[in-house]
């Protein structure tokens, strides 16, 4: 419609005091427009529960967030993909990262349907905030390994291995899950470990023994599973006394609670079972 | 045109259109400031400012973003001379290249400079087998990872004064009978000193707050790696009040440094 107007008679009209009133009105006339479009967006996302009220019961749409765990990653994307195909319509979205951060973000009103976590004590953060939609159950358990060199040319045998001096170590940060369960599995070991550093997560801790930056570093079985070639694993007894227990659970101000439910379902499933178990996860 | 533009009676009043866009901007950049203060744990604040950890992080980040911005001015400077002094083939892609750090994910900066200079890197292998230089995982590592991110800043900063400032007085001083270097040295250097200056103070902003390729490249070892920000978003990991207080910490001093820095060099500019 602008384009219409002669070019002249714009600019002759901006001058004046009027032309630029009606010009912000219809600048914020197009916000306008953008925003009922974003709404309209928001509304075919959330109103799936009325679609699905309305034909039948089991028609999910939507997103899903997901808000899990870094070693979490390989299995539930796997699951997600799985969770898209069984329900054309749904789109799951997920978000990695440590435990805690997660944590922090849903209980300050992240937008999120579904939390997995790597140790109770973070949900727990979670669920004394009343941000949990009831009792969050234990889908699998994950055990600390070192992860070190392929072919393991520093021969790597036992935890105390990992206390010679020149051995570049890297652990979790005690702030996370991972680095918690290093320290636990270390006390029971009575061991005196000094790591070269601290790392965000576990899989920051992986990837310095990936880039061979690091000799060795203490991550769940599941991350050297999922690196493939990249590490060896190296299972060591004290990791017995730091198994990590990993609850889910849906949230209470979940956008899509209904495919929430259903995702939650899937991973508790005997078909979610097995594909966390081939990733290395132990069943509860 | 004269110095001092005519005085009409509207020039001095602020258009509208400029002026809600402006205090929008303004109230924006400083509300997240202000409800970092708002709930701040300020009657923990004397207990969480007292544990060594904290002074240790402050003092390494302090240390490492001056180190960081020493050596930006050191090789920086000189770099922007000649982006913005020489004449050779592929100039512009030369200097797009050295922007480069300002768009890349520090995080992926950090990936970067691991690959070139880590214990297996491109060129840190070599640093390895003949010095026995490791750098990842020590504080001469968080200083070139806060280099790299900073530098950018500073030669953009000084490449841009280089730029505004007039070729003709170098060029005056070696018809004069002074060499290139003595006319970069005795000229060109005070001409650009306040762009230096301000180059350097965002350059050093810059590094201070650097997280991202910092615990990519150098990890995170209290009092060896672990700087203010790192201290931070781990302490937001399981103590966001600890978290706040430290963040008050740097932002006080960032300010009194800044505003320090702005009363005694950048009166110039």
């Amino acid at each position: 419609m602008t384009r219409s107007v002669p070019r002249t008679r714009r600019i002759r009209r901006s001058l004046r005091v009027s032309g630029g009133i009606r010009r912000s009105l219809r600048v914020s006339g197009a916000g306008a427009a953008v925003l009922l479009t974003l709404s309209a967006c928001s509304s075919s996302s959330g109103g799936d529960e009325d679609a699905g009220s309305a034909g039948s019961s089991s028609k999910l749409s939507g997103q899903v967030t997901v808000f899990a765990a870094a070693s979490l990653k390989e299995s539930f994307t796997k699951l997600g993909e799985t969770f898209e195909q069984r329900h054309p319509g749904t789109e799951v979205s997920f978000n990695f990262g440590g435990s805690d951060s997660l944590a922090a973000g849903i209980t300050s009103g992240a937008p999120a349907d579904v939390f997995a976590s790597a140790s109770p004590k973070t949900m727990a953060t979670v669920t004394d905030a009343g941000a949990a939609a009831g009792e969050p159950s234990t889908f699998v358990r994950n055990r600390l390994e070192i992860a070190t060199l392929p072919g393991n040319p520093e021969r790597i045998s036992s935890l105390q291995d990992l206390t010679a001096s020149g051995l570049k170590v890297v652990l979790c940060d005690k702030s996370v899950p991972c680095g918690a369960a290093a320290q636990k599995a270390l006390a029971a070991g009575g061991l005196d470990l000094n790591p070269v550093s601290y790392e965000q997560d576990v899989k920051a801790a992986l990837t310095k023994v990936e880039l061979k930056e690091a000799d060795a570093a203490l991550v769940y079985r599941t991350d050297v599973r999922a690196a493939g070639g990249k590490v060896a694993g190296v299972d060591f007894p004290e990791a017995d006394e730091a198994v990590n227990d990993y609850p889910i659970t849906v949230l209470e101000d979940a956008p899509n609670p209904g495919a929430a439910k259903a995702f939650v379902a899937l991973v508790k499933s005997a078909e979610g079972q097995r594909v966390l178990t081939d990733a290395g996860f132990g069943t509860p | 045109m004269s110095k001092h533009g005519p005085r009409r009676s509207g020039a001095r009043t602020v258009p509208v259109p400029l002026l809600v866009p402006a205090l929008a901007g303004l109230a924006f950049l400083l509300l997240p400031l202000v409800a970092l203060l708002v709930r701040a744990p300020w009657r923990d604040l004397p207990d969480q400012l007292t544990s060594p950890e904290v002074w240790q992080a402050l003092r390494l980040s302090l240390l490492c973003a001056t180190s960081a911005t020493v050596l930006s001015l050191v090789v920086g400077v000189p770099l922007a001379w000649l982006l913005a002094r020489t004449e050779f083939p592929g100039r512009g892609f030369v200097r797009a290249l050295v922007t480069l750090p300002l768009v890349l994910p520090p995080v992926v900066g950090g990936v970067a400079l691991l690959l070139a200079f880590g214990r297996n890197g491109v060129v840190g292998q070599w640093l390895d087998a003949w010095f026995g230089i490791t750098l990842p995982f020590t504080t001469t590592g968080v200083v070139l990872a806060e280099t790299f991110v900073a530098m950018p800043f500073l030669v953009i900063s000084v490449e841009g004064t280089l730029r505004a400032a007039d070729p003709r007085f170098e060029e005056a001083a070696t018809t004069l009978g002074a060499s290139r270097f003595t006319a970069f040295r005795r000229v060109t250097l005070p001409l650009i000193a306040p762009g230096i200056a301000a180059g350097a103070v965002l350059a050093w902003a810059r590094a201070l707050g650097e997280f991202g390729a910092t615990i990519t490249f150098a990890g995170n070892f209290p009092g060896r790696t672990q700087t203010m920000p790192l201290a931070v978003y781990l302490a937001l990991q399981n103590d966001p009040a600890a978290a706040i207080a430290l963040s008050l910490v740097l932002l006080a001093v960032s300010i009194a440094v800044l505003a320090g820095l702005r009363d005694r060099w950048m009166r110039a500019s």
